[in-house]
């Protein structure tokens, strides 16, 4: 009985459960604003790193394989603590969503051209034979094609970069696992943070189950 | 009158190997001509060459009177040469009917029902009207070469360049696309087709140029290529295929 009442105490659940809900909008606000943002910088770099200029693709690829070594929460510190002494003071949240965005934008980089490398020569001749622009054979042939071909991969790393939003709670982010640890000091009880454990797996097992669902259904489409 | 497509002194290389080993060709409007010749002799490049999908070491390709070259001037040409691949290179990923609107209305600027309008009518001529609304993976691979006909024809190009249109199709789905071939010919567009199918050749082709190791051994009317070819090379050629 002690240890229903130790970890999963109703009372304090009940009591504590208006925090832990404004530390969820946070959390997804943070990383619902570093997926999209990683998106758009990581399929940016990808193509620069694929066809851009020499000097452009050298520094892409730079710029994807230091930010795929540097551990995401040294990455955090420097941002919050070290950017400070130049001057650069960002906010929590500007600080985890630059953080996050930053290495999430290099390994989706690396997703997006694993799917545009994975389409036949085919399709690249067709379309320039037919007289399409560069612009219009990657919007209208490459991209729809190979985006679909890194759905699975992307999705993980959606679910990546969500489960690392609790990082920013060292830099006193008001996000899920902050507040939940502030509503454990208040209530002198562990409750919420088994809660906050709780609602990461509610929100993240439907992903984790969607992904496994999109490889099943590629290996059927594979023949 | 000019040739539509000249080539001169063409020389394009892999590495060591030598593709294409200097080649002069004058192509007039309206002409079919059939590129015969052994594997690895080079035709698949020598077409390829015309709308730069292969670039070349040395020597000058003129379109239409463009030249063609890496610049603002290649889309243009590109416009204006059609070409249908042996793999067909069909988007999966659009129906049948957007495959062969798509170029229309991104290149030529042509309105959704104008495009639409075409590319049925187009669909109608090779003969898959009722397919219109599937996906590439679900047609045969002659009903595929054939929307890829209509795909080409949908930009109303000057030239067709055919890169072994037929060499991925099963035996019974050969005569279909040759059947569209066929006709085609018969409407004045300048066709190039490079083909393992001599009868085709035989009957369609206005001239029949006969290349091995890189070089335009002989070329002339296909009675004269056929039936009295001058070079020894297409001679062993001929009896070699024509014995099976």
């Amino acid at each position: 009985m002690r240890l229903i009442d130790t970890f999963f105490n109703a009372r304090v659940f009940i009591e504590t459960l208006p925090l832990l809900w404004t530390g969820l909008l946070v959390t997804i606000e943070l990383g619902v604003f570093s997926i999209v943002l990683g998106l758009v910088l990581g399929l940016g770099l990808a193509l620069l790193r694929l066809y851009g200029p020499r000097f452009l693709q050298i520094l892409a690829r730079l710029y994807i394989d230091l930010f795929r070594s540097v551990p995401l929460l040294v990455l955090l510190i420097v941002i919050y603590y070290a950017l400070p002494f130049v001057g650069i003071r960002l906010s929590p949240f500007a600080a985890a969503t630059t953080a996050l965005t930053t290495v999430s934008g290099a390994y989706t980089a690396e997703i997006f051209r694993a799917g545009i490398e994975a389409i036949p020569r085919g399709q690249f001749e067709a379309s320039m034979a037919l007289g399409l622009s560069w612009r219009q054979m990657m919007i209208d042939i490459i991209l729809p094609q190979a985006v679909k071909v890194v759905i699975p991969p992307l999705t993980n790393n959606c679910i990546n970069v969500m489960k690392d939003t609790a990082l920013a709670s060292v830099v006193a982010m008001p996000d899920l696992l902050k507040q939940a640890t502030q509503a454990q000091a208040l209530a002198a009880n562990p409750t919420p943070l088994i809660s906050a454990a709780v609602i990461y797996i509610l929100i993240l097992w439907p992903l984790v189950l969607l992904v496994s669902r999109f490889e099943k259904k590629m290996k059927v489409g594979t023949r | 009158m000019a040739p539509i497509i000249s080539m001169k002194g063409v020389i394009k290389r892999f590495g060591q190997f030598q593709a294409l080993r200097g080649i002069d060709l004058e192509v007039t409007e309206g002409e079919v001509l059939c590129i015969i010749g052994p594997s690895g002799s080079g035709k698949s490049t020598l077409i390829r060459c015309i709308n730069l999908l292969e670039t070349y070491e040395v020597g000058a390709v003129v379109v239409d009177g463009i030249l063609v070259q890496e610049d603002q001037s290649l889309q243009a040409v590109r416009r204006e040469v059609g070409m249908v691949f042996q793999s067909f290179n069909l988007f999966p990923h659009l129906s049948v009917l957007r495959n062969v609107m798509l170029a229309p209305m991104r290149v030529r600027g042509l309105t959704m029902l104008e495009a639409q309008k075409r590319a049925l009518e187009l669909l109608n001529r090779v003969g898959i009207t009722e397919q219109a609304d599937k996906y590439p993976a679900q047609l045969s691979g002659g009903q595929q070469q054939r929307v890829a006909i209509a795909r080409a024809l949908a930009m109303e190009p000057k030239v067709l360049l055919f890169d072994e249109p037929t060499s991925a199709l099963d035996p019974e789905m050969v005569g279909e696309v040759l059947d569209v071939m066929r006709s085609l010919a018969q409407t004045g567009v300048t066709m190039i087709v490079v083909t393992h199918e001599m009868g085709f050749a035989r009957q369609v082709g206005d001239r029949v140029l006969f290349m091995d190791g890189g070089l335009i051994v002989e070329t002339g009317t296909p009675e004269k290529i056929f039936d009295a070819p001058q070079e020894e090379r297409t001679r062993n050629f001929l009896k070699a295929i024509l014995q099976h």
